[in-house]
This record gives structure tokens, C-alpha cells and sequence, in this order.
């Protein structure tokens, strides 16, 4: 058999699950879609001694919006079921524009985004979108909770401030404000292989036709989903034309440290995010009603 | 731990480990080797199976997670023995298999696919696939297969 033995919990409720992990600790590991995990155990990089199924904890598998237009999603929400909602696609389009690029519909039907987040891969699109949105992440303990924005969460490559008997429990996204247009473009050898590049752009038109507010965020692009700040304030009162969106781009390429792959060197991965920068402003720009 | 798991609509109880792979259930505790194995780590497809109606690397899951859940595969496209269903028709007509090894994951793709989009273009055609290694056929005639069946 490929992964080594362990001992296989799948309690159905969430303090079941949150009172495993804090029994067991750095021996146990939250076994939610599986689509990363599975793969490092079937080579046994990862060896956990007790695996807490969250398959069954249906506390964790949802996807709502409140009254005042907040997304929330749990983090058993599985890819799939986030893509094919109707409601995410009208208010949030940048989630499912995203998604489509995650992996292939197989790895979609199971994978999940609290699984995809607290695997902080530095190359997968959803964290990148999480910093452009400014999510923030609910994380529990038993007998406790907190709140950490995005941008906070991500410590470098596979790496969180999750704690050992912590779980990401809820992703909450704010909404998106009237007047905002948002764009998700990457290249990839491949439909759902990794980006050897990502951008993420979140923008809103101002009254006065200028930009009032603006986040980008790269995936592929450092050792964790990197947010280009100096780029976004470059915008904010500047007329939304190809002129702006030229000098945001150049100054994204400052803020980045690609990393490089067998795809593409760290060189090609600055080009690419000039012109990906560049061309998710556009998009986004046009999209801004 | 003993477990039953309902495959193509029939139940198996088997006593396994939880370690044991879904995949490895299919082949190894039911004798089902239709579903194949390339590479175990979600990369190649040969293993993809339907999950309640969805595809799903059977590489992926433990046999235990499968409980309560459907599983289908490709022993049971067929209508009957000897008999090949529209999908597989079309890929012995159109050469969409040269080895055999991906075809079990490409017709449960394609299957859930197509129930979803009856009518596909090339391009989505060629999406759809790009979880699903060939190193035989160059895709083309997988291609020409599917656009048999979706103009039909
Ligand atoms: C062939 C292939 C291609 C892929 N391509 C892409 C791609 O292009 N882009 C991309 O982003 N991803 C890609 N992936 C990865 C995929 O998106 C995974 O689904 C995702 O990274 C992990 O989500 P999961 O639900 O499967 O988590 P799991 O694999 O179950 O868990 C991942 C990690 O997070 C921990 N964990 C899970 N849930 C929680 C929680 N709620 N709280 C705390 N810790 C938790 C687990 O213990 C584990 O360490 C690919 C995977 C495969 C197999
Ligand atoms: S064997 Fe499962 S994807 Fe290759
Ligand atoms: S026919 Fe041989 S791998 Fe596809």
C-alpha cells in the first residue's frame, strides 16, 4: 500500500473535530479534499499518525451571502460547488473566474478552499485572490476563535499561522462595493496546471470616473501570494487608461520575488507579470460598471 | 474495519485498512481492474472514477471516505456484454485509443462531461481533457471521438 498507516477519524461535528486536533496535535493532520494531502502520503512525505476527516463535518460545507452582501464559505466547500454558483458568479466573478484555473474538474470535484488555503502553496491562485478581495480567514480551536486578514495568514511557502490545534474554519469575503470591476488572468502550459504566473485585480470607479480603490495580488510570484501595494496606491485618483495601468504594472514588477521552475525562469516570471498586470487592470477596468 | 461501498450500483463489503486506496479497492478487493493506475498522485487521470456522478481521482481517497457515496466506473458504461455504449463506440470508430491505459479515465470524464454538455466545441473538448494523460494517441482522434458523440 502507498501511504503508511494511520489511525482514520471522521467525527461529524466541528467540535469533534477541533477536540481531535487538540488531543493529538502535530501527530494528527485535517484530511479535507484530500487533493494535496493524498498525493504526499501515496509518497510518503507526509506520515500523520491520525488523519480527522472533515468530509462529514457538513457544519463546515457552505456558501452564503448575508444581508449586507458579505460571502461567507466553509472551509469544506468543495471547488466545484463554489463554481457553480450562480450568486458567487454575479457578486464575487473573480472567485469563478479563478477556479477555473485550479486544477483540472477532477481535483475540483473533492478539492476544497479551506484545504487549498491552509496549504498556503505560493503557485495556487485562490490565496492571491483571497489578498485582492481582503478576506479574512475565521480560525477555530477548541474553546476558541480569531480573525486574521488574508494578508496576515500566508507565512511562506506551504507555511500559515495556523497552530497545531488550529483549523481555517471560514473564509469571509466582503463585498465588493458598486462601481468595481475584478479580473483574474494567468499563463499555464496547460488549462489547470500551476501558473508559472497569476494576477488577481480588484478595482472600483470613483463617482468622478478616476480610481477610488484598487488591489493586486500575483500568485507564482514569491514565496507567498504577493500583494503589489505601491502598484495599487499608484492608481487610487488616476484616470483608469492604458497610461496608469502601464506604470502600475512596471511598479508590480518591483514588488515580486518569482522564485523561477523548470517552466520559466524568474526573469520570463517578471515579464510575464508586466503583462499580465497590464492586461487584469483593463479587464477589470471594463468591467467596472 | 469493515465497510461497504456501492459500486455501478452493487454493494461490496470488504474488510480493509483505512489506508487502503480507492483505487486500490476497486482493483485489488473487488477485482474491477477496468479502473487503472498510472502515476497515484492525481497527475495522469487513468484512474479517474465517478463520485456520485462527478470524476474524481480514485488515487485520491481512502476506500472508507467512499461509504454512503456512488461509485461508478468503467465496467459499467456498457448496455450489456459484448455491447458498447455511444461514447465507446465512438472511440473504437474514430481510433481514439492506440495501448487502452488512459481510456478507462477518459470515457469517465468524458461521460460526466457530456451529461453536463451534451454539445461541446473542440476547444471545451480539449479542456474537459486536460486532466487526462495520453501518451499514445496525440489526442486528435480522442478529440474526433467525443466530436462524434456530441454531433449526434
Ligand atoms: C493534478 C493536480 C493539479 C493541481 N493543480 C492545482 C492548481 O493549478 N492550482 C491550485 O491551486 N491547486 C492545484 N492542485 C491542488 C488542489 O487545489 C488541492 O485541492 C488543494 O491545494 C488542497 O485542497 P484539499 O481540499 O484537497 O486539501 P487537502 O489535500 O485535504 O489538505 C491540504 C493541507 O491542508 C490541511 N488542511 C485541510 N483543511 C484544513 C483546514 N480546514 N484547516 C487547517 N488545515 C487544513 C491538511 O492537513 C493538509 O496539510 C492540484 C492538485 C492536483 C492533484
Ligand atoms: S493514478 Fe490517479 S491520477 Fe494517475
Ligand atoms: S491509448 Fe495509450 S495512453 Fe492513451
Amino acid at each position: 500500500m502507498k501511504p503508511g498507516p494511520f489511525e482514520w477519524q471522521a467525527p461529524d461535528s466541528l467540535e469533534a473535530a477541533l477536540a481531535l486536533k487538540a488531543r493529538h496535535g502535530e501527530a494528527a493532520r485535517f484530511l479535507a479534499g484530500g487533493q494535496s494531502l493524498v498525493p504526499a502520503m501515496n509518497f510518503r512525505v507526509a506520515q500523520p499518525a491520525v488523519l480527522v476527516d472533515l468530509n462529514r463535518v457538513a457544519a463546515l460545507d457552505f456558501c452564503q451571502f448575508d444581508a449586507d452582501g458579505t460571502l461567507r464559505i466553509g472551509a469544506m466547500a468543495r471547488y466545484r460547488r463554489i463554481e457553480r454558483d450562480a450568486a458567487v458568479a454575479a457578486r464575487v466573478p473573480i472567485l469563478v473566474e479563478a477556479l477555473a484555473e485550479v486544477a483540472h474538474p477532477q481535483i475540483r470535484t473533492r478539492g476544497t478552499l479551506g484545504g487549498n488555503l491552509s496549504h498556503a502553496d505560493p503557485a495556487s491562485e485562490m490565496p492571491a485572490v483571497m489578498l485582492a478581495l481582503d478576506a479574512r480567514f475565521r480560525l477555530r480551536r477548541a474553546g476558541g476563535e480569531r480573525v486574521v486578514a488574508a494578508a496576515d495568514f500566508f507565512l511562506g511557502p506551504l507555511a500559515t499561522v495556523l497552530a497545531e490545534d488550529e483549523m481555517l474554519a471560514e473564509v469571509i469575503i466582503p463585498p465588493l462595493p458598486s462601481g468595481s470591476g475584478t479580473a483574474f488572468l494567468e499563463v499555464a502550459r496547460r488549462r489547470g496546471d500551476y501558473a508559472m504566473m497569476g494576477v488577481a485585480a480588484v478595482l472600483r470607479r470613483g463617482p468622478d470616473g478616476r480610481c477610488a480603490e484598487a488591489r493586486i495580488a500575483l500568485c507564482s510570484a514569491g514565496p507567498t501570494p504577493m500583494a503589489a501595494p505601491r502598484a495599487s496606491e499608484a492608481l487610487i485618483g488616476r484616470g483608469l487608461n492604458a497610461e496608469s495601468f502601464a506604470e502600475a504594472a512596471a511598479l508590480a514588477v518591483t514588488e515580486i520575488a518569482p522564485m523561477g521552475s523548470v517552466q520559466a525562469s524568474p526573469t520570463y516570471q517578471r515579464h510575464l507579470a508586466g503583462v499580465l498586470v497590464g492586461r487584469a487592470l483593463s479587464l477589470a477596468a471594463e468591467r467596472a460598471a | 474495519m469493515k465497510i461497504t461501498i456501492r459500486v455501478n450500483g452493487v454493494g461490496y463489503t470488504r474488510d480493509v485498512e483505512p489506508r487502503l486506496l480507492l483505487s486500490d479497492f476497486l482493483r485489488h478487493e473487488i477485482g474491477l481492474t477496468g479502473t487503472h493506475v498510472g502515476c497515484e498522485h492525481g497527475v495522469c487521470g487513468a484512474c479517474t472514477i465517478l463520485w456520485d456522478g462527478e470524476p474524481a481521482r480514485s488515487c485520491l481517497a481512502f476506500a472508507v471516505q467512499a461509504e454512503g457515496h456512488e461509485i461508478s466506473t468503467v465496467e459499467g458504461l456498457a448496455p450489456g456484454p459484448g455491447k458498447l455504449n455511444p461514447l465507446q463506440q465512438a472511440f473504437q470508430d474514430a481510433h481514439g485509443l492506440q495501448c487502452g491505459y488512459c481510456t478507462p479515465g477518459m470515457l469517465m470524464t468524458l461521460t460526466a462531461f457530456l451529461a453536463e454538455n451534451p454539445h461541446p466545441d473542440e476547444a471545451q473538448i480539449r479542456e474537459a481533457l486536460s486532466g487526462n494523460l495520453c501518451r499514445c494517441t496525440g489526442y486528435q482522434h480522442i478529440v474526433d471521438a467525443v466530436l462524434r458523440v456530441a454531433a449526434a
